[in-house]
Formats: C-alpha cells, sequence, structure tokens
C-alpha cells in the first residue's frame, strides 16, 4: 500500500468527521476490552505468563541466528524448503517463482500481515495470478480494494451494511432478494463462495504466527478455519513469515498462544491452531505436496540491539490499538501505513524510516494504556520517545515546535529569568482573562482554544505567593 | 506509624514541588498541598530554583535539554527528605525518567537515582508514606475522579484518592464510566493533534456528565485544565479542581470551571 504516514493529521481530521466510519469504531472498545480484562482476571497465573512470554522473546532475540538455522534444518529435514528474502522484493519475487513453478492461476491466502507488508497481492495480480483471500475481514476489503485497518480485524472501520452492499455487487450469480441482514448469513455467503475458490486453486499461502525451531513447523491461529483449507487443499503450501517468529521449542510456543488469544480478543485459544510441519507424508490423508518458507527481514535485523529491539517481540495480537484512544478515534487507515495504532508507531519508522513516518511516534498522548495490556510487555511509548529523539536530533521536528520549546527551555534552565518573566506574565494573563475568567481564544494557543476554552490564571505565581506568605510570616515573628 | 508519632519522631522535610502548571495558573493547589502535607506533620520547603520538570522537552525529544533540566531539579530537591509533587505525571518524570537521562554517566546516575527514591505523588504520599487516612475536610457534594494517565500507570495511583476522599464529610462519589481512560491532554499532544484530542476530551466530558457529579476531580491540572475547557466551552456547570483543594478543604477559590449545579 502507498504509505501516506505523514499524512496522518489530515487523514485523521477526515476520519473524524466520517459518521459510517466513527460509527464502526465504536465496535472496537465495545468488542475488544472488556473481554481481555474478563480473559485475563480468568487465568491468575496471566501476568507471570506475560513476563514469561517476554523472556522466551528475549531469548531468541538475544540468539536469532542459532535459531533461525535451526529452524532452517528441521524444515528441510521435513522436506519443506526455506527461502531467505531479504527485502520485500526479494519476497514478493520468491512467492512469484514458486507460483509459476506451480503454474499457479489463482492462490488462497490466509490472513496475514506480512503479505500486506510486501504488497504481495498487486505484485501476483500484476503477473497474472489471482490471489483470493479466504479471512473473511481480509476478503471483504479485498472486494472493496482497501487495506485492513486492524492487524486482527481487517474490517473493523465496516459496518455491515457496507459489507451487505459489497456482496450484492459482487455476488451477482446469486439471488437478488436473498436476506443478508444479519452476520450469520454475509458469514454463510462468503463461506460458499470460497469454498469453490479453495478447491480451484492452485498454491495457498499463509503468514505464521510462530516458527518453531526444534521442529521446523509453522503455526498459524485462525478463528474460521480458512488458513487450514488454504494450506491444505493447494499443491503447494508456501509460509511468508517474518525472522522474529521464530520460538525455540513446543513448550515455548504454547505459553506464548496462552496470552495471545486472550490478549487479541479474551478468547482462551483461537477456534483453529494448526501447526504445519513440511509436505503431506506418505502416510498422511492430505495436504500439500510442497512447503516453502520464505523467511523475511525487511530491516528487522537491523532493529537487533537497537533500542527498538523490544518492538521484535510483538506477536500481533492487536491488544494496544485495542486499547488506544488515538486509535478508537481516528481508525486504522488515518495512519497510512500497514501497521496502525501504537505497535505500528514503533515498527513502521523501524521499517520505513523515520522521514516518511514522523507523524506516527508523535500521535499518542503517551497514556500507556497499549504498554499496560501488551502480553509481551514491550514498553511502547517509551520506543514512540525514542523515535521523537531521532527526529529532533536530525532537525526534523517542526521548526515551530522546535523554536517554540527552545524559547520555553531557554527560560526554563534559568529559573530567576523565569521567575521574572511569570511574576509579570501571569498577573497579565489573569487580568485578561477578565470577570468570566477563561479565554474562548488566544494568540498563539488556536490548538487549544479551538476546542476547549483556556481557564486564566489565578493571577500572582505560586512561587510568589508564597514567598510573600512566608516574608509576612517572618515579619510577624520579629 | 500514625502521623503523630511521625511527627515525634522528627519531621520529615519536605522540597514541594509545585509543577509549572500549579506554579503558574493555579497556585491555590500549591497551598492545599502545603496544608495537607503539614497537617500530615511535614516540614513544607519551597525552594524557588524550580520552574518545569522537563516534560515538554523530553517529550519532545529534546534530551539535552531535559536533561539540563533535571540535573538543576535534582540540584535544587537531593537534600531533602522527599520531593512532592501534586501530579502524578511530574512526579513520575522526577521518579521513573529521571535516572534514564544520565545512562552512562555513573556519577549522575547515582544521584538521580537516589534522588528519584524520595519522589513522590502528593496522595499517594500521604496515604502510603505519612499514612494519612482521613484528612479532615468536609463537602457537601457529588463528586467523579478521574485516574491521570501517568500516575494510574506508571505509579499505580488509584485506590490512594479514593480512600482519602471516601472519608470527606459530605462527598459522594460517583464512578464515571472509564475514569482510567485518558483525556486527550497529553502535553503537547493536545495542541499538536487537535481534533484528535478534542474527539477523545469529548468522550470525557460525556462520561463526567452520564456519571451524575456536580465535581470532577482529578490529580494533574493538565489533565484538569483540559477537561474543565471542554466542559465550559459546552456550557457544563460541573465545578472542576484539583484532589488536594476538596482534601485540604480549601475550595473557597473559584472553581477551574465550572459553577456548580
Amino acid at each position: 500500500m502507498e504509505l501516506t504516514a505523514n499524512k496522518f493529521k489530515a487523514n485523521a481530521s477526515r476520519a473524524l468527521v466520517d459518521a459510517q466510519l466513527q460509527k464502526a469504531l465504536g465496535n472496537v472498545e465495545k468488542g475488544f476490552i472488556g473481554k481481555r480484562q474478563m480473559a485475563a482476571d480468568a487465568l491468575p497465573e496471566f501476568d507471570a505468563l506475560r513476563d514469561n512470554a517476554r523472556d522466551i522473546k528475549n531469548h531468541v532475540l538475544a540468539h536469532l541466528d542459532l535459531y533461525l538455522e535451526e529452524y532452517e534444518r528441521k524444515v528441510l529435514a521435513a522436506g519443506g524448503h526455506v527461502h531467505w528474502a531479504e527485502t520485500a522484493e526479494d519476497a514478493r519475487r520468491i512467492v512469484l517463482e514458486i507460483c509459476k513453478k506451480a503454474n499457479a492461476r489463482t492462490v488462497t491466502k490466509g490472513k496475514s500481515m506480512i503479505t500486506e507488508e510486501i504488497a504481495l497481492n498487486d505484485h501476483l495480480s500484476a503477473n497474472g495470478i489471482e490471489p483470493v483471500e479466504t479471512d473473511l475481514g481480509e476478503y471483504i476489503i479485498q472486494l472493496r480494494g482497501e487495506h485492513p485497518s486492524h492487524i486482527i480485524a481487517p474490517a473493523v472501520h465496516l459496518n455491515k451494511e457496507q459489507v451487505e452492499g459489497d456482496f450484492r455487487r459482487v455476488h451477482t450469480h446469486l439471488p437478488a432478494g436473498r436476506d443478508l441482514s444479519e452476520p450469520v448469513s454475509l458469514l454463510s455467503e462468503a463461506r460458499e463462495v470460497l469454498r469453490q475458490r479453495y478447491f480451484a486453486a492452485d498454491v495457498g499461502i499463509t503468514g505464521a504466527n510462530f516458527l518453531i525451531a526444534e521442529t521446523g513447523t509453522s503455526v498459524i491461529v485462525t478463528n474460521e478455519g480458512n488458513g487450514d483449507l488454504t494450506q491444505t487443499l493447494g499443491k503447494v503450501h508456501v509460509v511468508v513469515a517474518s525472522i522474529e517468529k521464530i520460538v525455540p521449542t513446543l513448550e515455548d510456543t504454547s505459553q506464548i498462544l496462552r496470552v495471545l488469544a486472550r490478549s487479541a480478543t479474551g478468547q482462551d485459544m483461537s477456534v483453529y491452531t494448526t501447526f504445519s510441519t513440511g509436505p503431506k507424508r506418505q502416510e498422511d490423508p492430505d495436504g500439500p505436496d510442497e512447503y516453502h518458507v520464505v523467511l523475511l527481514d525487511n530491516g528487522r535485523s537491523a532493529m537487533l540491539g537497537t533500542e527498538y529491539q523490544d518492538m521484535l517481540r510483538c506477536i500481533r495480537c492487536g491488544a494496544c490499538m485495542n486499547h488506544c484512544p488515538v486509535y478508537h478515534a481516528v481508525g486504522g487507515h488515518a495512519y497510512g501505513s500497514v501497521y496502525p495504532g501504537p505497535m505500528g508507531a514503533v515498527l513502521t519508522p523501524s521499517l520505513n524510516g523515520i522521514d516518511e513516518t514522523g507523524q506516527l511516534p508523535n500521535a499518542s498522548t503517551f497514556c500507556g494504556r497499549c504498554e499496560s495490556v501488551c502480553p509481551m510487555r514491550i514498553p511502547l511509548p517509551k520506543m514512540m520517545r525514542h523515535w521523537r529523539e531521532r527526529e529532533f536530533e536530525r532537525n526534523l521536528t517542526p521548526a515551530v515546535a522546535r523554536y517554540g520549546l527552545k524559547a520555553w527551555a531557554f527560560f526554563a534552565k534559568r529559573p530567576k529569568l523565569y521567575r521574572l518573566a511569570a511574576s509579570f506574565g501571569m498577573p497579565l494573563l489573569s487580568l485578561f482573562g477578565g470577570t468570566s475568567r477563561r479565554f474562548r481564544s488566544l494568540p498563539f494557543a488556536g490548538g487549544w482554544t479551538r476546542h476547549r476554552d483556556l481557564p486564566a490564571p489565578e493571577g500572582r505565581t505560586f512561587l510568589q505567593a508564597w514567598a510573600q506568605r512566608e516574608a509576612l510570616k517572618q515579619e510577624a515573628g520579629q | 506509624m500514625t502521623s503523630s508519632e511521625a511527627k515525634a519522631v522528627r519531621q520529615p522535610r519536605v522540597g514541594l514541588f509545585a509543577t509549572c502548571l500549579v506554579d503558574l495558573f493555579r497556585p491555590s493547589v500549591g497551598f492545599a498541598s502545603v496544608k495537607l502535607l503539614q497537617d500530615a506533620g511535614c516540614e513544607v520547603h519551597v525552594p524557588v530554583a524550580q520552574t518545569c520538570c522537563g516534560q515538554p522537552a523530553y517529550n519532545t525529544g529534546d534530551r539535552a535539554d531535559t536533561r539540563e533540566i533535571a540535573e538543576q531539579v535534582i540540584e535544587a530537591f537531593e537534600g531533602f527528605d522527599f520531593i512532592v509533587a501534586p501530579s502524578g505525571s511530574c512526579a513520575s518524570m522526577l521518579k521513573k525518567h529521571y535516572p534514564g537521562l544520565f545512562a552512562g554517566d555513573a556519577a549522575w546516575e547515582e544521584r538521580a537515582t537516589a534522588f528519584s527514591g524520595k519522589c513522590h505523588e502528593l496522595i499517594s504520599f500521604l496515604t502510603d508514606v505519612m499514612m494519612v487516612r482521613d484528612t479532615g475536610a468536609a463537602l457537601e457534594t457529588k463528586i467523579t475522579y478521574h485516574d491521570s494517565c501517568s500516575g494510574l500507570r506508571e505509579l499505580g495511583v488509584k485506590e490512594q484518592p479514593r480512600k482519602l476522599l471516601g472519608n470527606v464529610r459530605g462527598v459522594e462519589v460517583r464512578e464515571m464510566t472509564d475514569s482510567d481512560v485518558c483525556c486527550g491532554f497529553g502535553g503537547t499532544f493536545c495542541v499538536k493533534y487537535s481534533d484528535i484530542s478534542n474527539a477523545i476530551v469529548t468522550k470525557k466530558v460525556g462520561n463526567i456528565d452520564t456519571s451524575g457529579a456536580d465535581m470532577l476531580l482529578a490529580g494533574d491540572l493538565g489533565c484538569l485544565m483540559n477537561m474543565a475547557g471542554k466542559l465550559k466551552r459546552q456550557g457544563s456547570d460541573v465545578e472542576v479542581r484539583h484532589v488536594a483543594e476538596v482534601l485540604a478543604g480549601m475550595t473557597s477559590q473559584p472553581p477551574i470551571a465550572g459553577s456548580g449545579k
């Protein structure tokens, strides 16, 4: 997708007046927060599991090279193929080659943010291969020519009436008078349409929630079972996953699985958790003839050893955006990048550079709710602040903010001068506040007064008043 | 140890970090803080060499200025037994963020760490360190309390103000929905992303309204000015005050917004 992260402010302003979107965004708060809380409360060891999950990933990141090599060995031993892709372009090329070799005309796809990151669908389409998204949300946005607005609920920005309209527009082979008023009828219709696509597809492409080094297994979690059909019915299964998805063992996987669905949707487990190791063996009743893993770096190895390394612990549960007041206000598309919300505000600058994405780590109140629910305990606000530091160092911070800050800091670092200025300024400002004791507009404070009044100061500063009180006390005492 | 026993041992010397917003906009919060601390048995000092904790620079990515300001604050305050601020976000800046500013400079890091160990947010200092249970205040009103983010999530200030408010004679606490969700202030965020901030504070003000409270309290003046400004713009009567004003029984100063219902 086209990166429009630096148009965030304009995107957001549009989103705020989009009535349809605002209605849909209400579902994020209603749908996720309470369920996660209930799931967490129901498990006394939830916080201990989070610590454990964090430690597992920290260990992996400290030894990533070893685990990746071990993983590759195990995939090869199971009869699979491993492809190393340093860039998004490499990954696209590799997947296309595999599809071409299989003479693929259509490919089915399980839900995968990595294939969004590398813009795989556009690349396949441009080369005459039709990608078919099989996750219901992904299917809907593919029909609409959109990108996911949420990493686990890609169509969360839509209302069911919009989906009904899309289905009627596209599924013209079905009776026009059919009832699509209920979400379940939309689901059944999508199922029916997609069922045929699975059988026709030559290649199935999925992402991976985990890659297990000890067994060479890729793991996906879904609620619709679409991933299983995608990867078992095609002749070829291609897994596209980024390198930090590695976990050492099956046991580690189950540890992290225990926090994943609870943090994401409040489920104990997703409906389907599917482990795939290599292609179909002789004794298997079904499965693909070929099993490929494309391991994508795309800037991640450069994050190792930096202040952004912790971000590589992310398991893409979406809890950060589900709890983010900014995301609630503007939705995922406003971020103008593949990954929205707090995790996107940290990851996107790492992948695309801060020059093109500087708005994202700035668009946060630092309320810290994201970090408080992150199952992997990623210090998201801290890392957003680090991005602001990188911006400031390189003079990318907008000039008005930079000069304003410098002028303020000049006084803040000189208490005597600061006191002098404040002792004149505040009483004056208080006087201007008049009897209503507020400002409805004020020069240089338009950002504030556009939407709210500015309460007028009381008059003298606290330090002035305190000094006077102490002086009077001393006089009285003498 | 009760507060009177603490007094008998030796009055703890407390440096009051007033915070820039209280200093400039609402001195009455400073005086309320002094009264609460003195009533709890503290000897209160207000060093003149204080301006701001440095958050505007810190959160804009300006580490150099932040560090200079932090050094200035540490120098002015490190001699006290405790450093107390009537703000969760400023107290957290001093307590949680200062030491990290000096990473790699062992001498200063040690100094900052020792300093940060003595820093507290006002209300939790009263309850958790000075063991105050009842401030002796009385006020006939229905209040609702907003949990400011830094105090709540970085310092764990949640039950402390509610405990003390529960013992203010005449006060009825009406919890609002999502009291722990951000008000949209976020320091410079509210002017940099004015429209988004407005959407967030509009939601907050709606929750304040439906709580049925006549008075909104919180422990951070930034959040209070944001919510007060929105309430006032909407023509609401809800009175807005810093929690210290009510706990100290000092409500003669007109509120930040509103006139009471």
